[in-house]
């Protein structure tokens, strides 16, 4: 009988559970759904850094691919970060196949900006031969499974992977000026920050929820996206428009958003000294 | 009806169009559909725009009241003339004009502030395209009218909390100047005729 409420007048149904500072699926306002994190040895083996991240059902996999290129002419010291968020039809009936909408290329361009806005990777690092060669990292972002909170698990997927991140030695060979690459000696990516995503749901322009599944976004009145890094200082405030807020309920956002980057920051150190070999 | 307000030599016009019959597949059958289209001044719009598209969307279908005309659409074109920095503000600000222009019904305004900060860690409001490059940080906010609060953030560079907050008080002080000018401009207007 609370299935037929459910699908008939969803937004009451999610009022009673709100009400009692729950949600249905017997969550807190503001707990997390259980966060999994695999890395590369089970996910992409042809990708050079691969991560398969699953906030609940929301499942997303990031493969990164280094490749050389000759830097631009302006900034001869630099090399590319290019992320590419995809979300295919595979993962939910909202999305068709065919060129990206609207979804995806908004959040491509949020990871863009996280990764320059938290200089996570600085390009100069990228850089081999100042003004002949560079890497360029291309970084797919691919949601199978959506159920909500697409942000937070890219960006989670986007660290883990770079994390995994092994770059083989480059050198330019003096006589005939072509690059040689040695597969058998491998460095890892040097990354400087560890940026977190943390959204949150408003409801009926005062509750905020955190985490929101694929129903729970349907049914709110607006989003917020903080990313945080280590030190607790801002990388992205990301508001698309919906319920307006007061600077008291962004700061205790903010607040939430500094606490969930320690859980997250733990969980990756946990994963990676788990696979790393003795 | 086209708009076009412009903070120093940044102008964006605004054209809006509605509400009128929506095609059949974008309709949506309790309010009315909102698109945004933003046409940069050379190139073809791209990822950036799109991206800005849905902050704009969001932020008018947070104050126009779609439920009074549902399975119609309202389609906004904004048109960049020229871009001197704090682009994203202009946009804001041309749309609410045009919103307002187009008699649509609104729950309350809005307008855009951009703020950049130094490397020293003073504000800047309304930043030129060099002060933006400069700035370590550069955040704007969509304020509305009613009680100032924040319908629209985004952010570039990365800055502290307290710094944000600060940032934020400024804007919200100088969104009373926006609106006074938006209300100026309507009373032009309409004083007129």
């Amino acid at each position: 009988l609370s299935i037929c409420f459910r699908t008939v007048e969803p937004l009451e149904y999610y009022r009673r559970f709100l009400k009692e500072n729950c949600r249905p699926d017997g969550r807190e306002l503001g707990e997390f759904r259980a966060t999994t994190c695999f890395f590369s040895s089970g996910s992409i083996t042809t990708a050079d850094g691969s991560a398969l991240v699953k906030l609940g059902n929301t499942t997303v996999i990031c493969g990164v691919k280094a490749e050389l290129a000759a830097p631009a002419a302006d900034s001869a010291n630099k090399g590319y970060i290019v992320p590419n968020v995809e979300l295919p039809s595979l993962c939910s009936e909202r999305f068709r196949s065919g060129p990206p909408g609207e979804e995806a290329q908004a959040a491509s361009q949020f990871i863009a900006d996280v990764i320059e806005n938290s200089q996570m990777i600085v390009k100069e690092d990228l850089c081999i031969a100042n003004g002949k060669l560079a890497w360029v990292l291309y970084c797919d972002i691919i949601c199978l499974d959506y159920d909500g909170n697409l942000l937070d698990a890219s960006v989670f997927a986007l660290l883990a992977a770079l994390k995994n991140v092994q770059l083989p030695s480059v050198t330019i060979n003096e006589e005939t000026g072509l690059s040689e690459v040695n597969l058998k000696q491998k460095t890892p990516l040097i990354i400087r920050k560890h940026p977190v995503a943390t959204s949150f749901a408003i409801f009926d322009d005062t509750l905020l929820i955190v985490d929101p599944t694929g129903e729970e976004e349907d049914l709110a009145t607006g989003t917020v996206t903080i990313v945080t890094d280590e030190e607790g200082r801002l990388c992205s405030v990301h508001k698309p428009g919906g319920s307006p807020l007061t600077g008291a309920k962004l700061q205790d956002c903010i607040t939430r958003a500094i606490t969930r980057h320690k859980e997250v920051k733990k969980l990756i150190d946990k994963v990676i000294k788990s696979i790393t070999p003795k | 009806p086209p708009s076009s307000p412009c903070p120093g030599d940044t102008s964006v016009l605004a054209g809006l169009y509605g509400p009128a019959e929506a095609k059949l597949s974008k309709e949506l059958p309790d309010r009315a559909a909102l698109e945004v289209l933003l046409r940069p001044k050379v190139g073809l719009p791209g990822v950036l725009e799109r991206s800005r598209e849905q902050l704009l969307r969001q932020t008018c279908e947070a104050v126009v009241l779609g439920v009074l005309h549902p399975r119609t659409a309202i389609t906004l074109v904004l048109q960049v003339l020229s871009d001197a920095g704090s682009l994203l503000s202009c946009c804001l600000n041309a749309a609410c004009m045009g919103l307002l222009d187009a008699g649509l019904p609104l729950s309350s305004l809005f307008c855009g502030v951009t703020c950049a900060l130094d490397p020293d860690g003073t504000i800047v409001l309304d930043p030129t395209t060099r002060q933006e490059q400069e700035a370590r940080a550069v955040l704007s906010f969509a304020i509305d009218s009613r009680e100032r609060k924040v319908l629209m953030a985004t952010t570039k560079g990365s800055c502290s909390m307290e710094e944000m907050q600060q940032c934020l008080a400024a804007a919200q002080r100088a969104a009373d100047t926006i609106f006074q000018f938006y209300r100026d401009s309507v009373r032009r207007r309409y004083s007129k005729s």
